[in-house]
């Protein structure tokens, strides 16, 4: 259909500025398409860094048999709820074991077990709560990103070493190299060299946190070959719930994805998304019902051509092919137009890591340009499909008494 | 060549239904051989284009059956009828109706091209040919619209020829132009008539046009009310 391909190219050659225009339009909304792609795919990405990047994605414990609450009923205790336990629990033993067990589930990069406890930090005559944190030597980094916000020393921990914040470190006057005693809830001391100063931008973990190492924590704590947590990173994010689900009903462990722990950074990014979603649908309306009309007018103008065309042998197929042809044209230009222009408009925009406070998050990757040409033209095609209809099915009678 | 080109038995056209109807013809019967020049003559409204459309399979008649060398066209389906017009039925139209996005010699193509779906060198050499018969070569790459009236016209008469069709219905051909470039059209249809043997029917109402016909049917109220040979 070589010749219906340049009747459409010479009917969009006729009118140049009609056809231009037309294309601009639709490069419009291809162009808001994509940044509005970008920009929800850089705002959730930015938001996911900022609150998740120094949490697990899934984290798995001991399991915690819950408490049962006894109401007296007729003089006997009736079984009336069961309470999760407020206690501590003693956490997993055979950890080694388990993180193996972990390690293999599909999905699963990153396996972190944690030996949580509370205590207090004192040099000399200050004192402050802190929450430590055992560690396993080499993995210090895997779930929160010290090796990211080093301020002083290095985050690798050898026995009898602490990790702490900037804030925490000045309220004590430490800097790396410095001895610091802690205390457990349970009384057990121990000494620590400070070997790194962090500040990662988390008031809690910046002023009320230690980590150590596991063997240095499970002594203090007195917990020994045992670990609170084993805390997972996966490929894909979003698959924290399905994995969770997964892990649970083949270990029995206690198993949490960040999207219950974060149930509402979930639900802001699941909302964001849908509202890009909604201006995406309407940009690609806007495209749709631009190219019908403008391809309404179009053939009505070419009635009598469409009708002399018939009365030399054009058939039906060839009309439609035509005008179907001139939409997927004009969509298929505009598609590439408003995607260049977002090319050029977007790229000058800093990756989502070096985001600073007010700038937009836009991230060109997350553009889904091609989807954007795609789309475009397939809309541009199904919306020239009723006019071409229309115009293949004019009587040619009537269209040449025009 | 000689031999029946067109057969209409009993043609009926009524438009529209009930009390609006229309009886434009009732009961057209006539027959056309090859390469016969024929007037259809009748004054306005009586139903020469109607006719026409139904001869050159734009339309169907309501009742009738019209056959062209030798094949029933009142039942055809429109991708049959598409196929036949192309090949076989040229058309001259009153006002000339080119394509206006293209020039002359593309419009002359047309009828080939849209058939092999590309134009064809064979086919632009015809084309020129064809312009030149006309005698319009140095217009051969104006577009339709930098052309005049009588120029239109022959271009749209070359188009017609262009698939070397074995009739060419004409309607009111030189309706629209004045007497010394209609009888520049008349003698053109007359010379391709003599040299290639192409039958036409040419409605119109202008005694001097018919009268360079070899025959003259005149319909008048439906029905056909003379059909003459003449000598031109
Ligand atoms: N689509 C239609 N619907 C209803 N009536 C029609 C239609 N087309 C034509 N007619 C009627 O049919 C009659 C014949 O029309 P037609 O165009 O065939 O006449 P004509 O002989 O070609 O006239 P003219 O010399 O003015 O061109 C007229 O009365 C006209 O009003
Ligand atoms: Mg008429």
């Amino acid at each position: 259909m070589l010749y219906g391909a340049k009747m459409a190219w010479r009917h969009l050659g006729s009118a140049p500025g009609q056809t231009a225009l037309l294309v601009a339009g639709v490069a419009a909304a291809v162009f808001i398409f994509i940044f509005m792609s970008a920009l929800i795919g850089g705002l959730a990405e930015l938001l996911v860094m900022r609150t998740l990047g120094n949490q697990a994605d899934v984290t798995v414990a001991a399991p915690d048999p819950p408490l049962p609450v006894l109401v007296p009923v007729q003089g006997r205790h009736v079984l009336a709820a069961r309470q999760a336990s407020t206690s501590p629990s003693l956490g997993l033993a055979a950890p080694r074991a388990w993180e193996a067990t972990l390690a293999a589930f599909p999905g699963v990069q990153v396996v972190a077990p944690k030996l949580l406890g509370s205590g207090v930090l004192i040099r000399g005559e200050v004192t402050r709560p802190v929450t430590l944190s055992g560690l396993e030597p080499g993995r210090e980094s895997a779930i929160i990103r010290f090796d990211r916000a080093m301020l002083a020393g290095t985050a690798a921990l050898a026995a009898g070493e602490v990790l702490i914040g900037e804030k925490l470190a000045r309220d004590l006057g430490l800097s790396v190299g410095r001895a610091v005693t802690f205390r457990a809830d349970n009384g057990n001391s121990v000494t620590l060299t400070v070997s790194g100063i962090f500040r990662l931008g988390l008031g809690q973990l910046d002023e009320a946190a230690a980590f150590v190492p596991m063997s240095t924590a499970q002594a203090v704590l007195e917990r020994p070959g045992r670990v609170s947590v084993i805390e997972l990173k996966l490929d894909d994010l979003y698959a924290a719930p399905a994995v969770a689900a997964r892990i649970a009903a083949s270990t029995g462990l206690d198993v949490t994805p960040w999207t219950e722990t974060n149930a509402q950074l979930f639900e802001a990014l699941r909302a964001q998304g849908n509202t890009g979603l909604i201006l995406k649908v309407f940009a690609m309306i806007t495209v749709v019902i631009g190219i019908a009309s403008a391809l309404m007018l179009t053939t009505f103008r070419r009635r009598g051509e469409i009708g002399i065309m018939r009365a030399f042998g054009a058939t039906r197929r060839f009309i439609l092919y035509v005008f179907v042809l001139e939409g997927a044209l004009i969509g298929l230009a505009g598609g590439l137009a408003g995607a260049l222009l977002a090319a050029a408009a977007l790229s000058p925009f800093p990756p989502i890591e070096e985001v600073q406070t007010g700038q937009l998050p836009v991230d060109l990757g997350q553009g889904s340009i091609g989807l954007a040409i795609w789309l475009t033209t397939l809309g541009a095609t199904l919306a020239a499909l009723l006019p071409a209809r229309a115009a293949a099915r004019l009587d040619p009678v009537e269209a040449i008494q025009q | 060549m000689s031999g029946l080109l067109l057969e209409v038995r009993e043609v009926h056209k009524v438009y529209g239904e009930g009390a609006t109807a229309t009886h434009v013809l009732k009961g057209v019967s006539f027959a056309i051989d090859r390469g016969e020049m024929v007037a259809l003559i009748g004054a306005s409204g009586s139903g020469k284009s109607t006719l026409l459309n139904i001869l050159g399979t734009l339309s169907r008649p309501t009742s009738g059956e019209v056959a062209m060398l030798g094949e029933d066209l009142t039942r055809a389906d429109d991708v049959t009828l598409t196929e036949f017009r192309n090949r076989h039925i040229g058309f001259v139209f009153q006002f000339h109706h080119l394509l206006p996005d293209f020039t002359a010699l593309e419009n002359v193509m047309f009828p080939s091209a849209v058939r092999a779906g590309r134009e064809r060198a064979q086919a632009r050499a015809r084309a020129a040919t064809l312009l030149a018969q006309v005698g319009l070569s140095e217009r051969a790459d104006f577009r339709a619209t930098q052309l005049s009236g009588g120029q239109k016209q022959r271009v749209a008469i070359a188009r017609a020829l262009m698939n070397e069709p074995e009739l060419i219905l004409a309607d009111e051909p030189t309706g629209n132009l004045d007497r010394q470039n209609a009888m520049q059209v008349m003698d053109l249809l007359e010379r391709i008539n003599r040299e290639s043997g192409t039958g036409f029917l040419i409605s119109t109402h202008d005694e001097q046009i018919a009268a360079r016909c070899s025959r003259r049917i005149v319909i008048s109220d439906g029905v056909i009310a003379a059909d003459r040979h003449s000598d031109r």
